[in-house]
């Protein structure tokens, strides 16, 4: 792994999440090959790669989503604030609270906009007064950008609205159990470019609350909305560094032919 | 015999006649010419003009035959035996037919018999070449009409596959008709019980007595037929029976769906569509012989009164009975559920069981409540545990320890043996039934309606 220069930031962030020698096999195929990965706080950090480069499969490590798939294993650490989620002692449950995660499609259930956002508040027992479940409802929508279009409407279906309108309120849903980490899983592939450019200008007001992972396909994207890039090739994490210099300067050839538009 | 041969010809005609389409096809395309169709096309469509019609001249003319040939017996017959009345002169038709087959016949000296039955072969003979001429000569006409029409412009695929569109459309409306022609019978069956007996005392009436006298002096048996204990029953068992299966089948469904491995599913979904084929009259059985005693003595242990042929015994066995079809349904409809909302619901730190309570089942839940009722008309329409473990007095209670009735025992009870047609006690079978037919198409067309609507509820 060749690692990018420094950030040009004016103060080191604090790095929220680190991964040292992450290998995952799923059944006899290894996906993975000993990440080693650092995500800092309030940063948007991008995963890019071709398809089936093990990207995906890295987010889902973070918040442990691998666990429900049949014969996946994970071996390595994951710290999240100096603590290896991967440890005996962490319950899956809550580390999901604290690790947030919006899907490559939109997903609400089959309930109300207001259920919805409220699911996870709800199952974690975070307000004890209607009225406080309706404060974090009306909090999480208006950060998702949502509560304008859907204040009126709270009460009809979430699967009623529009492919970027639910993806909006799937991080709604996402914000409301009040997470440290968000992940997103390529947010905006089943998109149209409009709701894709919201999600994008969500995305970027949200790093101030939140440290952000992103999986996406689209290079352009990384470039808009991130900080950090990560380019992933064949399940080998290749280069990793500011997006800037990625973009601008690979050090890797592969990087570069992957940029460039002559792999993936 | 003859019908067998006839059948077997038009088989070996099909197969002849679509070579010889093909083989024309072919032979035009190896000419260097474009066909719109492929070979075999033109092959299915010339034997499909060559075996049609001289198929369908074959069911004509079997349904025909053999009245013109009992015209021909009987008018050949001298007078005296012409005028006999219609049962002896059926018996006598019988008894020529079975002395031409070279069957033992009542009466083998009647010279009657015997003139007319060689008669009889003489003109089956006949009728036998005619048929195959007929047949034959249909397919020759149809092979002729076809080989004029295997031209490169002839759009043979759309003309078979027309044909084999009409097909399907006429086994689909087999299926129409034959429950047309159910409800049809039972409704005019119903209608002359309706005549003897007003429809409002068979509806709300609270007494069910079937038994009517056959002569004027007889003692008791006025009859009354009061649908009401018979249908409680009916609702008693099937309550009982839902008691049990709805838990245990949405319990098993969810373990199935959800917990188990893949490698447990695929023993245990099967193990339970096996209880749905186990014969309903083992399950009769089972229900008389064992459960209702175990009932019976282990109520007496606790003081309890609880008759050997309870509602409760034929209830449970039934419940266990219709288990796989909640089970099976509601396991499908889980798996349904799509992966997407599970990983949703997980990646919000939402556990297994709540992920299940709040998300996947109610977004099955119409699929479940369809299974459910698709169990439930199958509990009321259930027939034999009923019969063997339910007993036969209506009795218009709610304790499931007493004996009750149902209506499909009835219906048995009614019909079963030796019965006349013209009395209100056997016509109220049909009544009956066709109450019963009336409230599970209800349950049914209410399961589908909420299946339908569930279809729709994502994606």
């Amino acid at each position: 792994m060749v690692m990018a220069d420094t950030l040009p930031d004016e103060k080191t962030p604090r790095t929220a999440i680190v991964a040292d020698g992450v290998n995952v096999h799923y059944g006899t195929k290894q996906a993975l090959f000993d990440v080693d990965l650092d995500i800092k706080q309030h940063q948007v950090t991008a995963l890019i790669g071709p398809s089936g480069c093990g990207k995906s499969t890295f987010l889902r490590c973070i918040n442990r989503m691998n666990d429900v798939i049949d014969g996946c294993s994970v071996e390595g650490r994951i710290l999240l604030d100096g603590d290896d989620i991967y440890d005996r002692s962490v319950d899956v449950v809550q580390l999901r609270a604290r690790i947030g995660m919006v899907f490559q499609k939109p997903n609400p259930f089959p309930k109300s906009i207001f259920d919805n956002v409220a699911y996870g508040p709800r199952i974690h027992g975070i307000a004890e007064k209607k009225a406080d479940l309706e404060e974090i409802v009306h909090d999480s929508l208006v950060r998702a950008g949502l509560w304008g279009e859907v204040s009126d409407r709270l009460n009809e279906p979430g699967t009623g609205l529009s492919g970027g309108q639910q993806q909006r309120l799937c991080i709604a849903r996402a914000i409301a159990v009040r997470p440290d980490v968000i992940l997103m899983d390529e947010p905006c592939s089943a998109l149209d470019p409009i709701a894709t450019a919201r999600i994008e200008e969500l995305i970027d007001d949200l790093r101030e609350n939140y440290t952000i992972v992103i999986v996406t396909h689209s290079m352009q994207q990384a470039a808009r909305v991130s900080q950090r890039t990560a380019f992933f090739h064949l399940g080998n994490l290749v280069e990793f560094g500011s997006t800037d210099a990625i973009f601008t300067a690979p050090k890797d050839p592969r990087t570069e032919s992957y940029i460039t538009g002559r792999i993936g | 015999m003859i019908y067998t041969i006839a059948l077997a010809a038009l088989a070996a005609i099909w197969f002849a006649s679509w070579k010889m389409g093909q083989g024309q096809a072919r032979g035009i395309i190896a000419g260097g010419q474009r066909m719109h169709s492929l070979p075999s096309h033109y092959g299915a469509y010339t034997a499909i003009l060559a075996v049609v019609p001289a198929v369908l001249a074959l069911l004509i003319w079997s349904i025909f035959q053999p009245l013109i040939i009992d015209g021909m017996i009987v008018s050949s017959l001298p007078p005296e035996r012409q005028a006999l009345d219609d049962l002896f002169l059926n018996a006598l038709i019988n008894d020529i037919r079975n002395m031409a087959a070279g069957n033992p016949v009542r009466d083998a000296s009647d010279p009657v018999i015997i003139a007319a039955a060689a008669e009889l072969s003489g003109w089956q003979t006949t009728a036998n070449f005619m048929l195959l001429a007929l047949l034959g000569g249909l397919a020759v006409i149809g092979l002729f009409i076809s080989r004029g029409q295997v031209v490169p412009e002839m759009r043979a695929r759309n003309r078979v596959e027309r044909f084999v569109m009409v097909l399907l459309i006429l086994s689909s409306t087999i299926a129409v008709i034959t429950t047309v022609g159910i409800v049809m019978s039972l409704l005019y069956e119903s209608i002359e019980f309706f005549r003897r007996v007003p429809f409002y005392e068979f509806l709300f009436g609270l007494h069910w007595s079937p038994q009517t006298a056959l002569r004027a002096d007889q003692v008791g048996g006025s009859g009354s037929f009061g649908a009401i204990p018979i249908f409680m029953g009916t609702l008693l068992i099937s309550t009982i029976a839902l008691c049990i299966a709805a838990p245990v089948g949405l319990f098993s469904a969810i373990y199935m769906a959800e917990f188990s491995s893949p490698r447990a599913r695929s023993i245990i979904k099967p193990l339970l569509e096996i209880l749905a084929g186990v014969p309903t009259v083992v399950y009769g059985f089972f229900a008389a012989l064992l459960v209702a005693p175990l009932l019976r003595d282990g109520g007496a242990q606790l003081g309890i009164g609880i008759d050997s042929e309870s509602a409760l015994a034929a209830g449970l066995v039934m419940g266990v009975m219709i288990i796989p079809f909640v089970s099976s349904l509601s396991d499908d409809v889980i798996t349904a559920v799509p992966r997407s909302l599970r990983e949703g619901s997980y990646g919000l730190g939402a556990t297994r069981a709540e992920t299940i309570r709040l998300v996947i089942v109610p977004a099955a839940l119409p699929g479940i409540v369809g299974a459910l009722l698709l169990a439930a008309s199958r509990a009321i329409g259930e027939t034999m545990i009923v019969v063997m473990a339910a007993g036969l007095t209506a009795n218009l209670t709610a304790n499931p320890f007493e004996a009750v009735t149902t209506v499909t025992v009835q219906i048995v009870t009614l019909l079963t043996g030796d019965q006349e047609f013209d009395t209100a006690k056997t016509l109220s079978a049909f009544a009956l039934g066709l109450l019963l037919f009336v409230v599970t198409l209800a349950l049914n067309v209410m399961a589908l309606r909420i299946v339908r609507k569930y279809r729709e509820k994502y994606d």
